[in-house]
């Protein structure tokens, strides 16, 4: 035992990570900064290439039926299914899901609804086993939660004011520290976990007691079957990883086996990138390795992660399109040392977006700051101009909240890896709130009363003083209905669908976040100013329900830097997050607050009455913490300091911006866009912004969405001075954009 | 005691790299005493087109920018409009901007350089210089009310003081892409000292909704833009005289 760890161990420095489980511990002590340019990185070997192919063609079918295949009998387990290759002799690192690529497993234990109407969706059945056994014999969390859920709750899930509960699936977005099974080998993770639960045996047994006890059993028993998944591809990971290949097969194997056990909305990876190259460097400095040899590898273990699957509903694509799985990965930040966490391997992760062309997965996501090496910061908007595939966060605010360790989850969720976990809480629609405030708790669309009965405002011109009172009020019931709803959600899925895997990659006992969400920020901020700023008169219907407004003058929108709005965008951030803190949360778990939708602002839009705003009834909310399309007039760099307001203390689960630029908007030539890019993520994270999305929109987007219009609602144009919705040009102007656009860009 | 300066200002926008270099301010002025047929923005010919702003007022709103241009890269550019129409205002915003230690350019066609005093030049980084024409008479037709001789007389005052120029040509077919027009400012440009770049704008109709709004023709509205083959042409002939090109 202790010769194998050292010739694992052969050249790492440092011994605190030798003694305590202690990744961070061990980059600090073995990470090379890496502060050159991307001129070292190499090219797809054929090998890489013939795989990928093999893939792509596989996509096309994916795409026309759906889902590629699905086994319909074998409820997923680590274990459960046999082991599965795309190209058994031509692959570097193996291990697929299922037995066979993009064929998709059942979950039953998080619902078995959601694995029936999924498989339905396809055209396919359950096995009546299966069915029989999780509605016979086999609770699932989805049923649990239903059992427990109070009137109230069901009440505002129906009227859409809280929506995309995890209630029906996974909760998602735990990230285990899956560069343990590499670094220790499972057998120390495993004798760590026996005498956490031994010290529990000291204890009298409460209910806490009773229930730690059983997840670390549950935990060892994970742990062990994780190793027999990796015994049936040929691997033993009892022990630590010796080359840079296991390190990566041996941590892919712990994802994997987290994949197999969970269909969580968002399997996220951590934090990897620097962990391997460690690895990585340790080879090419005895020689056994070359710089293509180990892009080589990035690259297949990257294939592996593009082809994760999860079986789920048409109903989920409406609200999270384009089958995405968030396999995030946070590259590069600042280690608390000063040195940069960018390495080579920071590089060669964002170099598969060339090797294998762009993708949305894994949902590379680069921590950012001023202070990063430059050549990183030119290849990073390099890359973000060439596939628009990367987005940023704000190092300077994650490092000292959490730590030089800490990965983020889904989108925006920053938490220490291995550390924190949270029970993902989607998000509430602030925008519907204020509605139901004006009217007393009834529901715009409906008229049906779905708080307890509060005054409505009778005013015919709205009062901000009187709206505002009877709005936190409401925020008051929403907090505590919202609040209500998780804490019934997590205890059930902790009771029916325990990440087992994920879990006993963390520490014991681990840090919870309970992760609030808020959607339509920015048309209850711009409803506020309207009332605030100009005369709204509310229109009612024969029973008296508000149903329309109209809006005398011009009002300070949110999204200008102008601070008579963005105050109110601050205020709500913290007034809403303060109500949070108020509710009792299930297993003492610290609140946090996100302002992030993904897409789902469209389904929030269309659940959403006429807003005081303007906005019509219908229409889709801003993305995330967005100002309303078409009402920042200044451009990117007002709207983004107007986001940058909003305080991340009070939304610690991540603040997220989505931009859209054409390349013209960032310079003439390739060299100016990539500097002015960088300059921009400079000059946006030193100004407090905690995400950015970039796209930077190609012909063919253009070209696509002059096609198919419906699916670009939002698409702005920025020409100098004035910005003009693409999909409301005429098909001429859209000619015009798109040779002004790319003119000379090609 | 004079009255402080005021300006009729008809927007602003914070831009990236197409209003010279870096992030920028840009302050566009309402009132141009040209009648170019290809204006993108008809809605700020007339002074009367935008908001009485005091020079304070302004610096207050690009100081909201000031770090974030100054970490980002950039500065404040002057457009509009003509921003040298309004020359006091200009000169005492730029003259403040440069107190910031921020880069100041301005955007004109130089029709009205001579309304610039040395003190305005002293404060200006860099101009962007459009040059409609290299001819007088396609210049006339080009700008309906304007001259060329005023924008040739300023920029040998710019290379006399050793100003940056970047060149701003708007490349419309069959109105500026006769190859002698193209000629006539590539020698001209070619022999401007302080030239440090050219650059060939593709003529585009995504103003024509302005003009529609306003109840105006707009000229070039059966225009089609450039080919990409015209364009290298023409930016091939700057290119043949040395110049930088984008």
């Amino acid at each position: 035992m202790v010769q194998e760890r050292k010739e694992a161990w052969r050249g790492f420095t440092g011994t605190t990570w030798q003694q305590t489980i202690d990744v961070a511990g061990f980059i600090q002590d073995n990470v090379t900064p890496y502060t050159g340019d991307a001129a070292f990185l190499t090219g797809p070997t054929h090998r890489t290439e013939r795989l990928w192919r093999e893939l792509q063609r596989m996509f096309v079918d994916e795409r026309e039926r759906g889902i590629y295949d699905v086994d319909t009998h074998t409820p997923s387990t680590i274990t459960a299914h046999g082991p599965g290759y795309i190209d058994r002799s031509h692959e570097l690192i193996v291990g697929l899901q299922t037995s066979a690529p993009l064929r998709r497993a059942i979950m039953p234990a998080g619902g078995l609804r959601m694995v029936e109407a999924g498989l339905k969706a396809y055209g396919y059945a359950l096995d009546p086993t299966v069915r029989a056994i999780f509605s016979g014999h086999r609770k699932s969390h989805n049923d649990g939660v239903f059992d427990a859920y109070p009137a109230d709750v069901l009440a505002a899930r129906r009227s859409h004011i809280i929506t995309g509960l995890p209630d029906a699936y996974g909760r998602g977005r735990i990230i285990g520290d899956y560069r343990r099974v590499a670094l220790y080998g499972v057998d120390r993770l495993i004798a760590e976990r026996r005498e956490q639960k031994a010290a529990l045996d000291a204890e009298l047994s409460s209910e806490d007691v009773i229930r730690a006890r059983e997840e670390l059993a549950e935990q060892i028993r994970a742990l062990g079957e994780l190793k027999t998944m990796a015994a049936a591809y040929g691997s033993d990971i009892s022990g630590p990883a010796t080359t840079g290949r296991e390190a990566i097969q041996w941590l892919y194997f712990a994802y994997l086996g987290a994949t197999k056990e969970q269909n969580g909305a968002a399997m996220s990876l951590g934090r990897t990138a620097s962990f391997i190259d460690i690895y990585l460097q340790r080879d090419l400095a005895e020689g056994t390795l070359t710089e293509t040899a180990a892009q080589e590898l990035i690259d297949d273990f990257v294939i592996k992660l593009r082809i994760i699957r999860f079986l789920r509903t048409p109903e989920y694509d409406q609200l999270f399109s384009g089958d995405p799985t968030w396999v995030t990965e946070a590259l590069g930040g600042i280690g608390t040392d000063g040195r940069p966490l960018v390495t080579r391997s920071s590089f060669r992760y964002l170099q598969t977006l060339y090797n294998l062309g762009p993708a949305p997965e894994p949902n590379l996501t680069v921590l950012w700051s001023p202070a990063l090496p430059e050549g990183f910061k030119r290849f990073c908007a390099q890359v973000s101009l060439d596939t628009s595939a990367i987005q940023y966060e704000n190092d300077d605010l994650i490092r000292p909240a959490y730590s030089d360790d800490t990965a983020i989850a889904c989108c925006v969720s920053a938490m220490r890896v291995g550390k924190d976990m949270q029970f993902f809480g989607a998000r509430a629609n602030l925008a519907k709130t204020l509605l139901y405030a004006i009217n007393g708790g009834r529901d715009e669309i409906s008229g049906e009363q779905v708080t307890p009965p509060m005054p409505a405002v009778t005013a015919d011109v709205l009062d901000y003083a009187e709206v505002d009172a009877a709005f936190d009020r409401t925020l008051d019931w929403l907090a505590e209905t919202y609040v209500d709803a998780l804490n019934v959600i997590h205890y059930m899925h902790d009771k029916y669908a325990y990440e087992r895997l994920e879990m006993a990659l963390h520490d014991h006992p681990v840090h919870r976040f309970l992760a609030t969400g808020i959607a339509g920020l920015s048309v209850a901020v711009d409803s506020l100013s309207a009332i605030k700023y100009a005369q709204v008169k509310a229109l009612r219907d024969e029973t008296g329900l508000v149903v329309d407004y109209a809006v005398d003058g011009e009002y300070p929108a949110f999204g200008n830097n102008d601070d008579r709005a963005d105050a109110i965008a601050v205020e709500l951030v913290e007034r809403f997050m303060t109500k949070i803190r108020r509710q009792p949360a299930y297993r003492g778990a610290e609140p946090s607050l996100s302002v992030l939708t993904i897409t789902s602002n469209v389904v929030y839009g269309k659940h959403t009455g006429n807003t005081p705003d303007g906005r019509r009834a219908g229409e889709p909310f801003a993305p995330g913490a967005n100002p309303m399309n078409g009402r920042d007039k200044h451009g990117l760099v007002a709207a983004a300091l107007s986001v940058a307001k909003l305080p991340y203390r009070s939304a610690r689960d991540g603040i997220s911006l989505t931009t859209t630029v054409t390349p013209e908007g960032l310079g003439h030539s390739r060299e100016e866009r990539i500097a002015n890019l960088a300059g921009v993520l400079d000059g946006y994270t030193d100004g407090g912004g905690f995400h950015l999305n970039v796209n930077v929109l190609d012909r063919a987007t253009l070209e696509d969405a002059m096609a198919h219009p419906e699916n670009y609602p939002q698409l702005t144009i920025r020409v100098s001075g004035y910005a003009v919705n693409f999909v409301r040009l005429t098909r001429e102007q859209q000619h015009d954009v798109i040779s002004r656009t790319f003119h000379g860009a090609l | 005691m004079t009255a402080p300066v005021t300006g009729s200002v008809h927007s602003f926008d914070i831009s990236t790299g197409v209003d010279g270099p870096g992030t920028r301010f840009v302050a566009f002025l309402a009132g141009c005493p040209l009648r170019c047929q290809f204006c993108h923005s008809p809605d700020t010919w007339f002074q009367r087109n935008g908001e009485q702003t005091g020079v304070d007022e302004l610096v207050t709103q690009i100081r909201r920018y000031e770090r974030f241009i100054k970490v980002a890269g950039g500065g404040v550019t002057l457009s509009g409009g003509e921003p040298l129409q309004q020359p006091a205002f200009a000169r005492e915003v730029l003259t403040r901007c440069r107190a910031l230690g921020l880069h100041t350019a301005l955007d004109t066609s130089g029709f009205y350089g001579d309304r610039a005093d040395d003190d305005l030049l002293d404060a200006v980084d860099l101009v962007l210089l459009d040059v409609k024409s290299g001819d007088p008479d396609t210049y006339r037709r080009v700008t309906g009310t304007g001259r060329l001789e005023p924008t040739i007389r300023f920029a040998r005052r710019l290379g006399e003081r050793g100003i940056p120029i970047w060149i701003r040509f708007v490349l419309v077919p069959g109105l500026t892409d006769d190859p002698a027009n193209v000629e006539a400012v590539a020698d001209l440009v070619a022999g401007m000292p302080t030239v440090e770049r050219v650059e060939v704008l593709p003529f585009h109709r995504l103003g024509a909704a302005k003009y529609a709004a306003l109840g105006i023709d707009f000229p070039l509205a059966r225009t089609e833009p450039p080919s990409a083959e015209l364009v290298e042409r023409v930016r091939g002939q700057f290119r043949a005289r040395g110049l930088a090109v984008y």
